[in-house]
């Protein structure tokens, strides 16, 4: 019956490693800000009915209390701590600790199109063998995969909801970003950063494969495959 | 300018000079808050069917617009630029860029800037201290007419070649800093954008300068600081910020118009430039900035809680205190909008946590307001619904700030509707503000009433569908849907919005048109309005010593203050109010601290 109260519902499922991480502090947030959002709600209703005007009774004559203050000022920051310590390790864990890829890809991002490459047979990037794919790219589920995000004209944002993955791709440098997909199956990316007429609708594909089909696209497709290697 | 000219003559009786100087090149404050109130109205209805318009499209993608179908065959074969922008009524995704763009600029450069520190500013700062006008009223006439030719570049800039701007209001580079990258037909929309919005950074600079001046040098006798109405102090605030932070935007806006147009590469990588650069010299002017824009609708909202519920304001000092230190730390808080832009991750983490820090004196603020309205005597004029409406929204708008805060949870909801939902809960529940100040102001302002009844009828429709059409934003946020998309259809991960997005745009017609009463109300009540007394709503602060409306120089008499601003429901007094300039034995010292 309250089930509409419950807005989480509406997260895209979780393809990551990361995606429960992040769902869960979403998650502590949202319970923590919906008991503040009832308690002031509750309070200005209660006040507003309880404190009408009647006729005849005058309002306390009040300046305030020294001990509030200090409750309401003391209570919100610990609060606030706690929600930054428990955000920094998530953060850290997709952002600044990144593994070592098993799979490296570039992504080149340009009005409107995401393209990539792998390295050829040679395992380098940068040389005559490299693969060029466009809309859609592969990659194997449950091992580390190694995004180089690479752009040439305006900033582009590389998103995957399923994996909570969010990661802008500026001109001039390349940034790396990093998951370990979970589920098979076929995911959207779209651009998540303003980038012209085209924005709407600037899209491609991430393909999760089972180990055995990555191992078949990987070699069909002369792609280098320093998993299969191990 | 019509519109002030007309309005203006409700009050024809006090004008001793010509027309000229009264009406167009005054150096009243009070006119020339007047001045700024009506060009912002003007803009927030312009900005309003902007946003409308950017609601049909992701309401009804692609199907025309209503209305259009009556245009002629021959409207759409000429060459004029809505032609050209929405052939047939279907609005172009480059139409549609421009749409939010100049909805979100209109919006806060030109109506809650002008209103909330123009408009009141000017209109509040000297009477509220006992002055009788600004410290400068030459550069306070300046600094209206310098954000004219703004305004107008600004509208201008619809119908140059290509339309006008369509890189967001933030006009990240290299988007914005090329104008090959556009993709529409020529650079001048861009173009005409920076130099009206480098314009405007010299009319709020003229105008920052004498709020300063006019707030430390000119309070009457007995206006100590502890004794200084909150509103004044959140524009005193602001003007100190509106100061430091104008000069970053505006020296950004020229280093971009030189990037477009003169072959520099500050923002460009091509030439050795850095696009994150503009990021970081866009948000350290634009979190300032939306402090700017909130901190006078809280000191507004702080005005009338007290007056509607006789009651002290609850910890004085615990407000003002808050304001300053929401001022301090809005300078090193900017990294948060750039968690996901490539900057240094472990920066990040250091933004988090400022992020956090600031969020705790807006809990306070919030808090206090509670405290206020324990133990009153509690009115629900429309003055007072708006203001507990905006104490409402600004605690959704704070608490939902928490999510993209905590740089965890922002990977996910950066550049979605969450932040859609987010800013409008903060920056259009200000709004809330504007009408608070109205409906509170509007006596002292034009000397007439505004209808209470029609003002609680705009209060509960705004109310109603403000909250129908920004609250399932947030639902459309945590599904993954994207800002600044043309056509949602294009997502399979998105069809299952499309429902919602059809009511948003519902809600959101119903809230436009349930504008129509508030300006009803407002045009109507300037001619034909109840005349107000002095001080209709029995109100302490000076300016309810001056007639309704106060003539040229304010006062009869320079006033003396001998009490905070709220002292309402004082037992030294039998009233249930005590004016601040009202003597009363025994109460000298008195503060608006309490004791």
């Amino acid at each position: 019956m309250f089930n509409w109260l419950d807005m989480l519902r509406l997260l895209p499922e979780q393809a990551s490693t990361y995606a429960a991480d992040v769902d869960r502090v979403f998650y502590v947030i949202y319970y923590i800000t919906f008991f503040v959002f009832l308690l002031v709600t509750f309070l200005l209703v209660f006040f507003v009915i309880k404190y009408r005007a009647k006729p005849g009774q005058r309002a306390i004559y009040s300046h305030g209390n020294n001990a509030l203050e200090i409750v309401w000022t003391a209570v919100p920051s610990a609060v606030f701590i706690v929600l930054f310590l428990i955000s920094a390790s998530t953060w850290a864990n997709i952002k600044i600790f990144k593994p070592r890829g098993d799979v490296d890809v570039r992504v080149v991002a340009k009005q409107f199109a995401w393209e990539y490459y792998y390295p050829g047979p040679d395992g380098k990037f940068d040389s005559d063998d490299d693969v060029k794919l466009d809309h859609d790219f592969y990659v194997p589920v449950n091992k580390k995969i190694m995004l180089r995000l690479q752009g040439t004209d305006v900033i582009h944002s590389f998103f995957v909801p399923v994996l909570r993955l969010k990661q802008d791709v500026v001109p001039g440098r390349e940034i790396t970003a990093w998951f370990e997909a979970t589920k098979t199956g076929k995911f959207e990316i779209p651009c998540a950063e303003l980038c012209g007429p085209g924005h709407s609708g600037m899209k491609g594909w991430l393909n999760v494969l089972s180990e055995e089909e990555y191992q078949t696209w990987a070699v069909e497709n002369a792609v280098s495959n320093p998993a299969s290697v191990n | 300018m019509m519109s002030e000219v007309s309005t203006a003559h409700a009050h024809a009786a006090h004008h001793r000079q010509g027309f000229v100087a009264t009406y167009i090149f005054s150096f009243d404050h009070k006119m020339i808050g007047r001045q700024f109130l009506f060009s912002g109205l003007l803009m927030l209805i312009i900005g309003g069917l902007l946003a409308m318009m950017v609601r049909w499209q992701l309401g009804y993608p692609e199907q025309p617009l209503p209305i259009t179908g009556w245009f002629s065959e021959a409207f759409w074969d000429s060459e004029n630029w809505f032609a050209a922008a929405a052939p047939y009524g279907i609005i172009s995704s480059e139409f549609y860029n421009t749409l939010f763009t100049m909805h979100a600029t209109i919006m806060i450069f030109f109506v809650v800037m002008p209103i909330m520190v123009g408009a009141f500013g000017n209109f509040l700062i000297p009477i509220a201290i006992g002055a009788d006008d600004m410290a400068f009223p030459t550069l306070n006439m300046l600094s209206f007419w310098t954000a004219v030719p703004a305004m107008i570049l600004m509208l201008l800039s619809f119908v140059v070649p290509g339309g006008a701007a369509g890189g967001g209001w933030t006009s990240y580079a290299p988007l914005a800093a090329v104008p090959d990258y556009a993709g529409v037909a020529g650079p001048w929309g861009v173009n005409l954008w920076l130099i009206s919005l480098f314009i405007l950074g010299f009319s709020s600079l003229m105008g920052s300068i004498n709020y300063i001046t006019t707030i430390i040098n000119m309070r009457a006798p007995g206006m100590t600081w502890d004794r200084l109405p909150l509103v004044i102090w959140s524009l005193f605030i602001v003007a100190i910020l509106l100061l430091l932070a104008l000069p970053v935007l505006t020296s950004g806006l020229a280093m971009m118009f030189f990037d477009r147009m003169m072959g520099t590469h500050f923002f460009l990588p091509e030439g050795g430039g850095e696009p994150l650069l503009w990021q970081h010299i866009f948000w350290f002017f634009g979190h300032p900035e939306v402090y700017i824009l909130v901190l006078p609708a809280m000191g507004v909202v702080s005005e009338i809680l007290p007056v509607f519920s006789r009651k002290p304001i609850f910890g004085y000092r615990a407000m003002v205190l808050s304001m300053v230190a929401i001022a301090f730390l809005s300078w090193v808080v900017w990294g948060h909008h750039m968690f996901q832009s490539g900057m240094n991750p472990a920066l990040g983490t250091a933004f988090t946590l400022t992020t956090m820090l600031i969020a705790i004196p807006s809990a306070i603020k919030t808090f206090n307001w509670l405290g206020t309205l324990w133990g009153g005597s509690i009115r629900l004029t429309s003055p007072m619904l708006f203001a507990l409406g905006f104490v409402f929204l600004f605690m959704i708008g704070g608490l939902s700030g928490i999510f993209m805060g905590s740089m965890a949870v922002d990977v996910f909801i950066h550049d979605t509707y969450y932040i859609v939902a987010h800013i409008h809960y903060v920056v259009a529940g200000i709004i809330f503000g504007v009408f608070a100040g109205l409906y509170y102001w509007f006596p002292k302002m034009f000397g007439r009433m505004m209808s209470e009844f029609w003002g609680k009828v705009h209060f509960w429709l705004t109310f109603v569908f403000f909250n129908l059409t920004f609250f399932p934003m947030h639902f459309l946020g945590v599904g993954g849907h994207m800002r600044r998309i043309y056509n949602p259809n294009q997502y399979e991960f998105l069809e299952h919005f499309a429902g919602m997005n059809e009511f948003i745009t519902v809600s959101a017609l119903l809230l436009g048109a349930s504008q129509i009463f508030f300006l009803l109300n407002f045009v109507l009540s300037l001619f034909f309005g109840r005349r107000a007394e002095r001080n209709p709503w029995q109100a302490n602060t000076l300016e309810w010593t001056a007639p309704s409306p106060p003539p040229h120089g304010n006062f009869e008499a320079t006033p003396t203050v001998y009490h905070g601003p709220y002292e309402y429901t004082s037992p030294l007094v039998e009233e249930d109010y005590l004016p601040q300039s009202r003597y009363v034995e025994g109460a000298v010292g008195t503060a608006g601290g309490g004791h």
